[in-house]
C-alpha cells in the first residue's frame, strides 16, 4: 500500500494549476481531499508522477447562498456542507446526503469538487447534483464553461471534463418542496448498495415538479426523467409511486458485486426509491 | 505486637486481588499512544522487506527476473526460492505436520502467495522494487471448491507422494490431507436407523479471517559478532517460535531471542509461522543488518491464517418427545494450499469433537476430511479454542433444525437434553470429560431475564401482522447454549510440534515487598498485566499494584506455549497460582521463624501470616519479603522466588446462555439487533470488568462473522474481500448494546477454579446471531441458510420463501 514516487506541487492560483496541467499533461492530476485519489495511488491503480494539491488555490472554497441560486466552491468539504445552516435552508437534502457519506474522518477531507469530478459511480454527490439540476463550472486553458450535471457523466471515471480543466464550483437553484436522500449500505463507510435522491414540489394536493436520481446502479449516476414524470400531476399515491419505480427500473443497469446480484439490487432500488418518495412527499 | 488499625475488609480491598474490578494497567500507555508495537521498533541501519505476490491462484512460475528491481535505487537484494534452497529454507514445516513454501518453488497455490522477497533501505524503495520484479506465470486450472478438489485430476500439491500417508494417516486423493474420526460410527448409524425422528442438514461455516487491528510483522536482527539472532514479532507463542526458528535455521536455541512486544490483537492470526519471518531472518543474516517486514491490510487478509471454512453435514436423532439419541457429523474442511492449521498435533480438526455441545447425547460419530484447494492456508482458531466455534455452530444449528422437525420450542428442546448438574464430571460420546457445569440454572436465568414467553408471544403477533400486510419486518429470537473446551492442555494428549502444552510462571519477590512475575504466555489485549497480578495478589498477599507482570521475552520469561485457545488463565493462570503458593509456603516458614513459633502454628490471612488463635501477632508479607533478604534463617535459603510449570489435568469447560432478539427487514435484507443478553459461566471470576470487556469484544466479532464478514473467492481463486471496504469490521455504529450476566460454577481441577472467558462470546455469539435470523423465517418454512447473513443473503432467503410476491 505504498504509491509509486511522485512530484508534489502546491500552486496558489488557478493559472498556476493550469500551467502545471499543461506542462505535464497526462502525467499530472489535481488532488482535492485525496480520499478517492490517494487510495488508488496506494493500490498502484493510478500512477501519477505529478500531483497538484488544490488546497492552497485561491477562490475554490466557500458556500454562497444567493436569492435564487446556491454556489458551492469545489474545495468545500462534506463536513462543511453539514455545518452550513444557510445551505440547509436553501437545499436541505445536502445535509441529509452528506451525513450518509463515509464517516466523519472522511467527510473532513473529502470535497464536493472531488466527489463530483471523480466519476466513480459509487459517489453520492453526482446523483444528488443531477437531482438538483446543478451546473459544474470548469476552467481550462480556453477559459470557463458550464456543464449541467445531467450531461457530465459518460461512463465509470469518464466525464465531460477535459484533462486540462479544473472544476471550480457547482451551482444549482434554491430548492423548494420536499426532499429525501435514502441510501442502503452494508456498513458505515460503505458506498451505496442503492441510493435515491428525490425532490418534490407540491401544489394543492398534487405533485407539480419531481426530480429523481439514483446512485451506484449503473456505471454513471442515473437521473430518471421518466420516474419524475410518473409522479407529476398525481397525488403521489401508491399507484403513482409504483409507476415511478417501474420507470426508474427501466433506466438503471446495475451489475453484480460483493453487495449482491443484479436481481437484489433492482429490488432494493425500488424499495429505496419508494421510501425516498414517501419521505419527500411527507415533507413537501 | 503492633498496632493494626486497618480492618480485614480494607486489607482485602488494598490488595486489589481476585474478584476486584481493577482498572487495566495497560490502558495508561495504550490510550496515550505510548504502546510499543513491532512497527514501533527502529534499529540502527534497519532495512525493509516486502513480498512480490502471485496474482494467480494456481500457476507455474516459469521465470523470475529480478534485474530491473535490483536497479531501483535503495533496493539491496531480491530473494527467491533458488536463494533459499541451498539453506534448505525454501520450504518450512507448518504446525499441522505439513510443509509450506516460503517462496514459490516452481508453482503457486493461492492468490497472494509469496514469490520473491525484496530487501531495500526503506519500505518505499522495497515497494518500488516489488513493482519492478518480473515474474512469468503459466496459469493452471483453479480449484476453489473442496468437493471438486476430491474429484478432479488436477493435483495441487505435486511435491507430495500421492500414495504416501500424510501426517495424520492415509490420504484418499492427491488433494486429500487427512481423515480424522471420533466416536462410534456403526453404533451411531444403528441409532439413526432405528430412531423415531431424524433431522438432517448441511451447515456451512464460511471462511473468514481474524483480522487483528495490527497486522503481522517482525524485525529480525542477526548480530554477526556474537552470533545472536534477535527476532521481534507479533507472536502469540514466542517460545514456540524460538524453537521452530532454531529447528529450521540450525541456530542454537540459546543464540535466539524472540520478543513479542505489545500486540494489537491476535485472535489466532499470530500463532503460526509465516514466510515473512523466515525471509526476514535470512535477509538479516545475508545483509548483516536488521530487517523489518510488516504486512499491509491486504497482505494480512489475503495471505496470513484464515479461519473456519467447514462444510458440515449433520444428522441428529431423537425420540418423539425430543430426547436426543444420536449425533452424526461429516465435515469437509477446506484448508487451502497448505495445511497450516494451528492445532495440537493429535487433533488435525482441533476439538471439533466437542460438537455434542451442552447435551447428553449417548451415541455420536464425527469424521473430518481435510482438503487442499487453491486458497490461502490457515485454519486457525479465530478467538476460539481449536475449531470450537465450528462445533458450537454445528450443534446449535442442528438443535434448531431438530426443533423444527419435532415441531417443538427450541428452548424446551435444549432444556430436556442438557447434561444435568449431577452428571459432572461428564464423559461425552466423542471422548471428553466435561469438568463442571450447571446448564439448567443458567438457561432458566437467561430465559427469565429476557421474558422468553413474552418474546414468543410478541413474535407470533408479528407474524400475524406481517401476513395481514401491516408490517414488512420480522422478529427473530436467537437462542444458544454453548459449551467451550479451553485451556489446552494436558501434556499427555496436547502438544504443538512435540512441545507439551503446559505453561509457566516465575515469581521474584523484591526485598521491599513488591514483585515481578514472568509468564510463558503473551497478552494481545486480554489484560494479563492486570489480571495475573490480581491472582498473585490474592495468593501471596502483596498488592496487585506492587506486582509487575512481564511476558513475551524468551530470554527472561519461562518456557510456555503462548496465548490462544483461552489457555492463558486455565494454564498460565494456574501456574501463577501454584508459583504463588510456593512463595507462600516459604513465607510461612520465614514468618514462623520471625514469630518464633512452629511453621504449623501460623496461618495465612489476606496479606500476612498470623499466629493461630492470636491474630494480633503477625508478620505481613512485606515484612517477610524483607526478612528473606536480610536475615540468616537456619535451614532456609535467602531470597523469595518460585517457578511453576503447570500441566493441567484436564481442559476447562466454560459455558453460557445467549439470547439475541433481531428485527429483519424482508425487503432490503437489513437487520437490527434489538436486544442481546449474554450469560457467561467462566468459573471463578478474576476481574468482572475485564470479563465484560472480553464479552463485548467477542460478541462484536461474532456479530461481524454472522452478519457479513467473510473471505470470499471467485471461480478463478481471486480473493474478493481483500480490503476493509468489503471485509466487514463493525464500528460503534453497527455494534448493538449488550447485556451481560453470569453464574459461577468453578472448575474443580483448576487451582483457583477459573475457566477462561475470552473466546466464549465468539463461540456462543455466532450461533445466537445466526439462529435469530433463522428463527425470524421459521414460521415461513426456513430450515437452513448460510452465513454470513448480509443484506443480499437475507433478501434471498425472503425471496426464496416467496415473501416478495
Ligand atoms: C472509507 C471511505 C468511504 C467513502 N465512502 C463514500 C461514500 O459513501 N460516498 C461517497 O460519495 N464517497 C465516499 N468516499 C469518497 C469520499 O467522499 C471522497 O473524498 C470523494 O469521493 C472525493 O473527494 P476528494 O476531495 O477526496 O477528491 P480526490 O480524491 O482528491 O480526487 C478525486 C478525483 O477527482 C479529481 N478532482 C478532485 N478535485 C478536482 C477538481 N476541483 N477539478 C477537477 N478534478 C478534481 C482528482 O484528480 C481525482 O481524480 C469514501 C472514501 C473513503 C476513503
Amino acid at each position: 500500500m505504498i504509491p509509486a514516487a511522485f512530484e508534489y506541487h502546491r500552486p496558489k492560483d488557478i493559472p498556476a494549476v493550469l500551467a502545471l496541467l499543461e506542462e505535464h499533461g497526462d502525467d499530472a492530476r489535481v488532488m482535492a481531499g485525496g480520499h478517492s485519489l490517494i487510495p488508488m495511488m496506494k493500490l498502484r491503480m493510478a500512477d501519477i508522477p505529478h500531483l497538484i494539491d488544490l488546497q492552497d488555490v485561491d477562490g475554490l472554497g466557500g458556500i454562497a447562498i444567493g436569492e435564487d441560486t446556491v454556489r458551492i466552491g469545489a474545495m468545500t468539504t462534506q463536513a462543511d456542507l453539514i455545518d452550513h445552516d444557510g445551505l440547509f435552508a436553501a437545499a436541505p437534502i445536502l445535509r441529509e446526503a452528506a451525513f450518509q457519506i463515509a464517516d466523519p474522518q472522511v467527510r473532513y477531507m473529502g470535497t464536493v469538487g472531488g466527489n463530483v469530478a471523480n466519476g466513480d459511480p459509487g459517489n453520492d454527490m453526482p446523483g444528488l447534483m443531477q437531482c438538483l439540476d446543478a451546473q459544474f463550472t470548469l476552467v481550462g486553458p480556453d477559459g470557463e464553461r458550464r456543464v449541467p450535471a445531467r450531461d457530465f457523466y459518460e461512463a465509470a471515471y469518464m466525464t465531460a471534463r477535459a484533462d486540462e480543466e479544473v472544476l471550480t464550483a457547482v451551482t444549482f437553484p434554491r430548492q423548494a418542496g420536499g426532499y429525501a436522500y435514502e441510501k442502503q449500505k452494508r456498513k458505515i463507510g460503505d458506498y451505496a448498495t442503492a441510493a435515491a435522491a428525490v425532490q418534490l414540489v407540491k401544489d394543492g394536493g398534487a405533485c407539480a415538479e419531481a426530480s429523481i436520481a439514483m446512485t451506484n446502479l449503473s456505471d454513471t449516476p442515473i437521473w430518471s426523467e421518466a420516474a419524475g414524470a410518473a409522479l407529476v400531476g398525481t397525488g403521489v399515491d401508491g399507484a403513482a409511486i409504483k409507476d415511478a419505480v417501474t420507470a426508474m427500473l427501466g433506466d438503471i443497469d446495475p451489475s453484480e458485486d460483493n453487495r449482491g446480484p443484479v436481481a437484489f439490487k433492482r429490488h432494493v432500488a425500488g424499495v429505496i426509491l419508494t421510501r425516498a418518495i414517501e419521505r419527500a412527499w411527507s415533507r413537501a | 505486637m503492633k498496632d493494626d488499625v486497618t480492618s480485614r475488609e480494607d486489607r482485602v480491598a488494598n490488595l486489589k486481588g481476585m474478584g476486584c474490578e481493577r482498572k487495566r494497567v495497560e490502558d495508561a500507555r495504550f490510550t496515550q499512544g505510548k504502546g510499543n508495537y513491532v512497527d514501533d521498533i527502529k534499529l540502527d541501519g534497519m532495512l525493509a522487506g516486502d513480498f512480490v505476490r502471485s496474482p494467480y491462484a494456481h500457476a507455474r512460475v516459469v521465470s523470475i527476473d529480478t534485474e530491473a528491481a535490483l536497479q531501483v535505487p535503495g533496493v539491496l537484494a531480491v530473494l527467491t526460492a533458488k536463494d533459499l534452497e541451498p539453506l534448505g529454507l525454501h520450504w518450512m514445516p507448518t504446525l499441522a505436520g505439513d510443509k509450506q513454501m516460503v517462496l514459490a518453488d516452481g508453482k503457486v497455490l493461492f492468490q497472494g502467495q509469496e514469490v520473491a522477497f525484496v530487501v531495500a533501505e526503506d519500505r518505499f524503495a522495497a515497494a518500488d522494487g516489488v513493482e519492478a520484479v518480473e515474474v512469468e506465470y503459466e496459469e493452471l486450472p483453479v480449484i476453489v471448491d473442496p468437493f471438486e478438489a476430491l474429484k478432479t485430476d488436477v493435483v495441487l500439491r505435486e511435491d507430495l507422494d500421492p500414495n504416501a500417508d500424510g501426517a495424520h494417516g492415509p490420504r484418499k486423493h492427491p488433494n486429500h490431507i487427512f481423515t480424522w474420526e471420533a466416536g462410534e460410527k456403526e453404533a451411531t448409524e444403528q441409532v439413526l436407523d432405528a430412531a423415531e425422528v431424524v433431522a438432517e442438514e448441511n451447515i456451512y461455516y464460511h471462511r473468514t479471517h481474524p483480522c487483528p487491528l495490527e497486522t503481522c510483522g517482525c524485525v529480525a536482527s542477526m548480530d554477526k559478532v556474537n552470533g545472536k539472532l534477535t527476532l521481534y514479532g507479533t507472536f502469540q507463542a514466542p517460545h514456540a517460535i524460538r524453537t521452530v526458528v532454531s529447528l529450521i535455521s540450525g541456530i542454537e536455541e540459546h543464540n535466539i531471542r524472540v520478543v513479542s512486544p505489545d500486540i494489537g490483537g491476535g485472535f489466532g492470526n499470530k500463532v503460526g509461522a509465516y514466510p515473512g519471518y523466515v525471509c526476514s531472518v535470512v535477509a538479516s543474516i545475508v545483509t548483516g543488518k536488521p530487517v523489518k517486514w510488516i504486512e499491509d491490510r491486504m497482505d494480512n487478509l489475503m495471505t496470513t491464517a484464515f479461519a473456519r471454512d467447514y462444510h458440515m453435514h449433520g444428522k441428529i436423532s431423537a425420540t418423539k418427545e425430543g430426547k436426543i439419541t444420536g449425533l452424526w457429523c461429516h465435515t469437509t474442511a477446506d484448508h487451502g494450499g497448505f495445511d497450516a492449521c494451528a492445532d495440537p498435533t493429535k487433533f488435525p480438526a482441533g476439538f471439533m469433537n466437542i460438537c455434542t455441545g451442552s447435551y447428553d447425547i449417548p451415541t455420536a460419530y464425527l469424521a473430518v476430511d481435510g482438503v487442499y484447494t487453491n486458497k490461502a492456508p490457515g485454519g486457525v482458531a479465530y478467538r476460539c479454542s481449536f475449531r470450537v466455534t465450528e462445533a458450537a455452530y454445528f450443534i446449535e444449528r442442528m438443535i434448531e433444525v431438530l426443533a423444527i422437525e419435532l415441531g417443538m420450542d427450541a428452548a424446551e428442546l435444549r432444556r430436556i437434553n442438557f447434561i444435568k448438574k449431577e452428571q459432572f464430571p461428564y464423559h461425552s460420546a466423542l471422548g471428553w470429560e466435561y469438568d463442571s457445569g450447571d446448564y439448567h440454572t443458567a438457561w432458566d436465568k437467561a430465559l427469565k431475564a429476557v421474558d422468553y414467553d413474552g418474546l414468543r408471544k410478541e413474535q407470533a403477533e408479528r407474524v400475524e401482522a406481517f401476513k395481514r400486510g401491516e408490517t414488512r419486518k420480522l422478529m427473530g429470537i436467537g437462542l444458544t447454549h454453548f459449551t467451550e473446551i479451553v485451556g489446552a492442555g494436558p501434556v499427555k494428549n496436547c502438544d504443538i510440534l512435540g512441545l507439551g502444552m503446559f505453561d509457566s510462571c516465575e515469581i521474584r519477590i523484591h526485598p521491599t515487598g513488591s514483585a515481578i512475575a514472568r509468564l510463558g504466555t503473551i497478552s494481545q489485549g486480554q489484560g494479563h498485566a492486570t489480571t495475573f497480578a490480581q491472582i498473585l495478589a490474592t495468593e501471596i498477599g502483596l498488592p496487585a499494584d506492587s506486582i509487575t507482570i512481564e511476558e513475551g521475552d524468551t530470554d527472561t520469561a519461562p518456557y510456555g506455549l503462548g496465548t490462544y485457545g483461552s489457555r492463558s488463565t486455565p494454564v498460565a493462570g494456574a501456574a501463577t497460582a501454584m508459583a504463588g503458593r510456593k512463595i507462600r509456603a516459604k513465607a510461612q516458614m520465614i514468618a514462623a521463624y520471625l514469630l518464633e513459633v512452629h511453621d504449623d502454628d501460623v496461618e495465612f490471612d489476606v496479606d500476612r501470616f498470623v499466629i493461630k488463635g492470636a491474630p494480633e501477632r503477625f508478620k505481613t508479607m512485606k515484612e517477610i519479603a524483607f526478612a528473606a533478604y536480610n536475615q540468616a534463617i537456619p535451614g532456609i535459603e535467602p531470597g523469595l522466588e518460585a517457578v511453576s510449570y503447570y500441566d493441567p489435568p484436564n481442559m476447562t469447560y466454560p459455558f453460557g446462555a445467549y439470547i439475541c432478539v433481531m428485527e429483519i427487514d424482508v425487503d432490503t435484507g437489513e437487520h437490527e439487533i434489538r436486544q442481546f443478553y449474554a450469560l457467561d459461566d467462566c468459573g471463578t471470576r478474576i476481574n468482572p470488568m475485564i470479563i465484560e470487556g472480553q464479552v463485548h469484544g467477542g460478541l462484536t466479532e461474532a456479530l461481524a462473522i454472522a452478519m457479513g464478514q467473510e473471505i470470499a473467492y471467485d471461480e478463478m481463486g481471486n480473493c474478493k474481500t481483500g480490503t476493509l471496504m468489503d471485509f466487514f469490521l463493525p464500528t460503534a455504529w453497527e455494534t448493538p448494546n449488550y447485556t451481560t450476566d453470569h453464574t459461577v460454577t468453578p472448575s474443580p481441577h483448576h487451582p483457583i477454579g477459573a475457566k477462561g472467558v475470552g473466546e466464549s462470546p465468539n463461540v456462543g455469539g455466532v450461533p445466537a446471531f445466526s439462529n435469530a435470523v433463522h428463527d425470524a423465517f421459521r414460521p415461513f418454512g426456513l430450515r437452513q441458510s448460510h452465513m454470513p447473513h448480509d443484506h443480499w443473503r437475507i433478501w434471498k432467503t425472503a425471496n426464496d420463501l416467496g415473501l416478495h410476491d
